[in-house]
């Protein structure tokens, strides 16, 4: 399977890609071997996507070369890639929904009857003889908007065969799929690799999954390479410790809390995303005033939407919400902010403010149209005016004046406005989404201790993070959430680290034993 | 799940950049929001001018000087007498108020293309009332002669507004129908039920007390202080009230508004209804104070020279008032020019047109003279097409 | 039947179903002419639109096209002198020159939208408006300065193709051969056209390369299509149809220029794009619709009911003439209102794509 004496098919060596504020990459070395499983391994955010646009040409580095087959090649755009044998399945699909599954693996690369119109039958042909190599008998003229997301994968997957992809990328694969429908991508792998000699490179988050299929493993943490094994080498408690790091950045003292009434009380919610599909199946928590409760999570798995339910942004679909007791499932935004409660929603510069209001304006969104901020028509300018500066203060938000449009502050700066407005105010309950992200350290110290703070008066908070440091550090009491799921609820005192990393990555549902039987039962298919 | 988590929002320029520019003085930040119109208008007279020298060829011989000649000609008509300055001033007022009427709807993301129809429906309300009220005393006669256009102006922005707050059907397209419709409505009254006899032309009747009342000898009448004394009232409207937080938020971040607990539905509905009373006024203005009647063809350039306006004033009312004031002279000087110059009126059109141009490619213009982008832009040049693809509308 | 017309509301629908079968034979024969430039100025439309460009300046490149076919049209008679037509459309180099001049400036106004709207990535729709109100503005003052002075400019129009009266006569298909077929040049090839253009968009390696960059540029883009150059390629060829209606205007439905005479038709256009959901054939059954109301419309007016049909005349009678004459545009706003709910536009349309490197 391996060679040693030809040179690895790929080499990508010191990629260095650095973003406004981050480095998305750092000095990273990678070598793929003809014919391997390769598997990229690492958190959200860690640098995995971003290494695979530059192979992909969709984004270029800074430093850094690639090199194929020994010799160093540039690659601009994804026709060079294509060209060089390099396909790619991108984890959110780039399948055109209106088109037939014929027409988005074509795209790109038609056959032609004459020089105008596409050779359809010779294009059917070709995909049918592909699905039965490798098992999935598609329909070349269905629609893929009406296509299941597995299938819809599959499509995917054709595309690059259709190209006889030398180097095949998969951008998380698996995150949409069934565990029977895994099961069948991954023996198309180990056909492809085996039979056709292609290498693949599977980037994931899902530590069973990489043990399972991969023939080397390469852990990315924070845009560095922290760590290659080989499975047979090593496990899952190993490899969540390379993923999320030993040390965990403890910057405020938590302190002890003291919880009292129950505030929040989410029963069997369930909630549907925009499509229509449903994405949080039945969760079950409550909050109590005084207290931190921190959904951990993968990002993706459902909190957006289970967040959004409880704002009064989107309905759910079945289940209760109570706050204090009184049912807020059917709440407007407007309605909650009226009975006290607070949001810093994970998109800023969508619900959190309007970038190119002055900050006074930004301040007083929730409460622009009550006094003293207005007397029915007439707004009062001083008193908003007054309120702002106030929330500059003492939340240390960085700005030459009130009046500047709120676009003009730094991240960290429009994140403290947000938590400045959310904040000041008596607060039955407090939800923060991601209210870190992407923020400089001081501006994240800033409102983690002000979080403690607030939870110290009495306020109910829910926190939910992708980040598992910010959670484990706030948190009294954590869940995780996975695939829609609080999978489980434990005391953030007891909590080990490495053990909430592995639920956030599986789930809780598969753990070593339950591995090695999929393993045998592939064995056995193949 | 993708690595938009390790990618952060765009980086707004440091603290220091926007703390050098917020305390820049007074002169410095009037530059940088009238440079981008400033350098539009003088664009577009030079491409203009160009024109202008080139259509001289038309009768023989390349005259380079023509153009300079046609200016001061525009000049000397809006400005070089006192009449002269009156009809400027007379000329800019229903420019005002349409200009208004369409910065208004751009505030709250709405593209108001409906100008013209709803000036005509306005003209068109306060001809028949003012008619019919002409023996009624003036105190009576002139208020409802004019709330009775403003009425009519504003029902004919509702309906566009309401089409596209509860199916969806694009403004651009539903008020451009409106407008011929409204000239075929106009066509059929006043031809009609609210013809007058006696006239050897089809019209509507004397409005004897319903006209407004004018200083002697010249065209300022009453409508032009009405329009004038608004541009404040709109300008407070707008960013001291709460309706025009409302308005202006739905059109900067819907989403922001509905968090807000705003209902952008409603707010499309009032805007657009709001817009249609500004135009209805102005027409209103036109008949009451000027025309004193209606013909079948009433026409009026009012529709496109309003959106010119509110994009050069930057939908503010003052800019408007200035970019009216503007277009008033070019209007006002252009029958002066046409005589001595021979140059056809419709230049003005043609200048409005290079001065959309140049608004539009408006970052060009900012890497010339390297003007940072710093929510100092024409905002209204790229938020409009956002409600379009969003699976409604075109 | 005269029974039946006792019952109020169906006795004025069968007087109503009557009266348009009368009337249609006699009406069918300029339905097409009225339908070509909206038909066409649709399919400039669906290619924009089709691309992920929003362009209602079609209305603009028509009136140009219009004025700048003329305008060449009737220099190039008046330096040739009076010519022989040849064949059956009357074909003659000045009506030539004048459609290609037509083109060649709708041409050109399309390539500044796709600038405009593709490489500074401007408001599309105030691009369109651009170029409407630069449109208007041009030809009127051009139109006064060359042509006002000159009113014998001219060069009249295509003749219309005569098809032997055995033909016409044919019993049931005779009048619909006539309206197809006894058109001027330009009129006769918008069939074409829809057909042509309906089978490249579904069939041909262009059109589907063009359907995934309306949808789904990015999709487009990781196979390998260039995106930002087909935009520009189909925007640019779209002006073609929109050249093609402004002289049909000019050089075929009429033999002059009058200022702002598309009327609203480049807007009509667009409602038939939406209403025949982005289909060349649809929107054309659209555009013929359209132009069947207008027709309609004066058919009313100047053959209204007869005593055939007393209930029907009767509230014809009573309805202003000027609603007939705004029939199209009350039509376009009711299928606007009632079918855009409900049709779907190319998924990324008036969307700028940005070809920034998204991790």
């Amino acid at each position: 399977m391996t060679e040693q004496a030809r040179p690895p098919t790929l080499e990508m060596r010191g990629i260095t890609k650095r973003y406004p504020g981050v480095v998305a990459n750092d000095h990273i070395d990678l070598d793929v071997r003809p014919g391997e499983i390769h598997a990229l391994l690492g958190e959200n955010g860690a640098g995995k996507s971003t290494l695979m646009n530059i192979l992909y040409g969709l984004a270029t580095p800074d430093e850094g070369q690639i090199l194929m087959d020994g010799v160093p090649v540039t690659i601009r755009d994804p026709n060079d890639a294509i060209d060089r044998g390099i396909s790619m399945v991108h984890q959110h699909f780039m399948l055109v929904p209106v088109l037939t599954v014929a027409e988005n693996i074509l795209l790109g690369d038609e056959p032609m009857a004459n020089p105008i119109f596409l050779d359809r039958v010779a294009a059917h042909d070709r995909i049918r003889e592909l699905g039965k190599q490798f098992g999935f008998e598609v329909d070349p003229d269905a629609k893929v908007g009406n296509l299941s997301v597995g299938w819809q994968q599959r499509v995917e997957i054709l595309k690059a065969l259709y190209r006889q992809a030398n180097i095949l990328v998969l951008d998380e694969p698996t995150a949409v799929l069934t565990p029977q429908e895994t099961r069948e991508i991954f023996a198309v792998l180990r056909q492809l690799t085996s039979e056709v000699g292609t290498s693949v490179i599977f980037i994931s988050h899902k530590l069973y999954e990489v043990l399972d299929v991969a023939d080397r493993i390469t852990v990315i943490r924070r845009g560095k390479v922290v760590g290659s094994r080989v499975p047979a080498e090593t496990n899952e408690e190993d490899l969540a410790e390379l993923m999320v790091g030993r040390d965990v950045n403890l910057t405020v003292d938590r302190g002890e809390s003291h919880p009292t009434d129950i505030m929040l009380v989410a029963n069997e919610v369930r909630v549907n995303d925009d499509r229509g599909h449903e994405v949080v199946h039945g969760v079950s928590f409550e909050v109590r005033a005084g207290e931190i409760f921190g959904i951990a999570g993968v990002a993706g798995n459902g909190q957006d939407e289970l967040v959004e339910s409880i704002t009064g942004l989107r309905r759910t679909t079945g289940g209760t919400l109570t706050l204090a007791g009184e049912s807020i499932a059917t709440a407007s935004p407007r309605e909650l902010h009226a009975h006290g409660v607070g949001f810093v929603p994970a998109d800023r510069h969508r619900f959190g403010l309007v970038l190119s209001f002055p900050l006074t304006d930004n301040i007083v969104l929730n409460d622009y149209q009550s006094e003293p901020y207005s007397r029915g028509l007439v707004r009062d300018a001083d008193a908003i005016r007054a309120r702002t500066e106030a929330c500059v203060t003492e939340f240390d938000v960085r700005t030459p004046s009130t009046a500047v449009p709120a676009g003009t502050l730094s991240g960290g700066n429009q994140q403290k406005l947000v938590v400045a407005r959310e904040f000041g105010r008596d607060l039955k309950l407090l939800i923060l989404d991601q209210p870190t992200r992407g923020l400089d350290v001081g501006s994240v110290e800033f409102i983690h201790s002000e979080t403690i703070k607030r939870r110290d008066k009495g306020t109910a908070i829910l926190l939910v993070s992708a980040e598992l440091d910010e959670v484990l550090e706030l948190s009294d009491r954590i869940g995780v959430m996975y695939r829609g799921e609080l999978v489980a609820i434990v005391d953030a005192r007891s909590a080990d680290k490495e053990e909430i990393g592995l639920l956030m990555a599986t789930g809780g549902k598969v753990g070593s034993d339950a591995t090695k039987k999929m393993t045998t039962e592939l064995e056995q298919a193949s | 799940m993708t690595a938009a988590d390790s990618q952060p929002h765009t980086e707004a320029p440091p603290p220091a950049e926007a703390e050098r520019r917020a305390h820049a003085p007074l002169w410095r930040r009037v530059l940088q929001v009238v440079a981008v119109p400033a350098v539009a208008v003088v664009g577009a007279l030079i491409v203009g001018a160009i024109i202008i020298s080139l259509s001289s060829l038309a009768s023989g011989s390349l005259d380079l000087l023509l153009p300079l000649r046609a200016y001061a000609d525009m000049f000397q008509g809006a400005f070089g007498s006192t009449r002269g300055i009156l009809f400027t001033i007379a000329s800019a007022t229903p420019l005002i108020l349409g200009g208004m009427a369409v910065g208004i709807g751009f505030k709250a993301g709405l593209f108001n293309i409906g100008a013209q129809g709803q000036f005509l429906m306005g003209a068109l309300g306060s001809a028949a009332v003012g008619a019919w009220l002409a023996g009624a005393p003036g105190l009576v006669a002139v208020p409802i002669a004019i709330i009775s256009g403003a009425l009519l102006g504003a029902a004919w922005g509702f309906i566009p507004g309401a089409l596209k707050a509860w199916t969806g059907a694009h403004e651009v397209v539903t008020t451009i129908m409106l407008n011929f419709i409204a000239g075929a409505v106009i066509g059929y009254l006043v031809t009609g039920p609210l013809e007058f006899e006696g006239f050897s032309f089809s019209r509507t009747g004397p409005l004897g007390n319903a006209e407004l009342p004018a200083f002697e000898g010249t065209t300022i009448h009453l409508g032009v202080f009405i329009a004038f004394a608004l541009v404040p009232v709109v300008w407070w409207l707008l960013w001291r009230s709460t309706l025009g937080f409302e308005i202006r938020t739905v059109g900067a971040n819907p989403d922001a508004a509905r968090y807000a607990g705003m209902h952008p539905a409603l707010i499309t509905i009032l805007t657009m209804s709001l817009c249609g009373l500004l135009a209805g006024l102005a027409g209103a203005g036109q008949i009451l104070g000027i025309s004193h009647f209606m013909t079948p063809s009433y026409g009026t350039s009012i529709g496109f020279d309003s959106i010119s306006i509110a994009l050069l004033g930057r939908s503010n009312p003052f800019g408007i008032a200035a970019a009216a004031l503007l277009f008033g002279a070019m209007r006002a000087g252009s029958g002066l020019m046409q005589i001595n110059a021979g140059i056809p009126v419709e230049i003005i059109d043609v200048i409005q047109a290079l001065i959309l141009l140049f608004l539009a490619a408006d970052i060009v213009i900012r890497r010339m003279l390297r003007i940072r982008a710093d929510g100092a832009e024409p905002e209204e040049l790229q938020t409009v097409t956002k409600s379009y693809g969003s699976g409604n509308a075109l | 039947m005269d029974v039946l017309y006792g019952i109020p509301i169906i006795g004025v629908l069968i007087q109503f179903i009557g009266y348009v079968v009368e009337v249609t034979p006699g009406i069918a024969p300029i339905v097409l002419g009225l339908a070509a430039p909206i038909a066409l100025g649709a399919m400039c439309g669906i290619m924009n639109e089709r691309s992920g460009i929003v362009n209602i300046g079609i209305e603009g490149m028509m009136l140009s096209g219009a004025f700048a076919g003329f305008l060449v049209a009737g220099l190039v008679h008046q330096s040739m002198g009076p010519v022989e037509g040849f064949g059956p459309f009357g074909i003659t180099p000045a009506l030539l020159a004048g459609v290609a001049a037509a083109i060649v400036v709708a041409m050109l106004l399309s390539a500044l939208h796709a600038w405009l709207s593709i490489t500074i990535a401007a408001d599309q729709i105030i691009s369109g408006v651009i170029i409407n109100v630069a449109a208007l503005g041009l030809t009127g003052y051009l139109n006064r300065l060359l042509i006002t002075p000159n009113p014998r400019l001219g060069a009249g129009t295509f003749s219309t193709f005569r098809i032997p009266p055995e033909v016409a006569d044919f019993p049931v298909i005779g009048w619909i051969l006539e309206m197809f077929l006894e058109q001027g040049p330009i009129a006769i090839s918008v069939v074409a056209f829809v057909i042509v253009l309906q089978v490249l968009l579904f069939r041909s390696r262009w059109g589907l390369r063009t359907r995934a960059v309306g949808e789904h540029p990015r999709a487009a883009e990781t196979v390998g299509v260039n995106v930002v150059r087909m935009r520009y390629r189909n925007v640019i060829m779209a002006g073609i149809f929109a050249g093609l209606a402004g002289a049909y205007l000019t050089l075929e439905g009429t033999s002059s220029f009058q200022n702002g005479m598309t009327a609203g038709r480049g807007f009509i256009a667009l409602a038939a794009v939406i209403f025949g959901r982005w289909t060349p054939v649809g929107a054309f059954g659209a555009a013929v619709l359209f132009a069947y109301s207008g027709a309609f419309g004066q058919a009313i007016r100047i053959r209204p009911p007869g005593i055939e049909y007393p209930d029907l005349g009767a509230i014809v009678a009573a309805i202003p003439s000027q609603v007939y004459g705004s029939l199209p545009y009350i039509v376009t706003i009711v299928i606007l209102a009632g079918v855009v709910g409900r049709s779907i536009p190319p998924a990324a349309v008036g969307r700028p794509y940005r070809k920034e490197e998204q991790t």
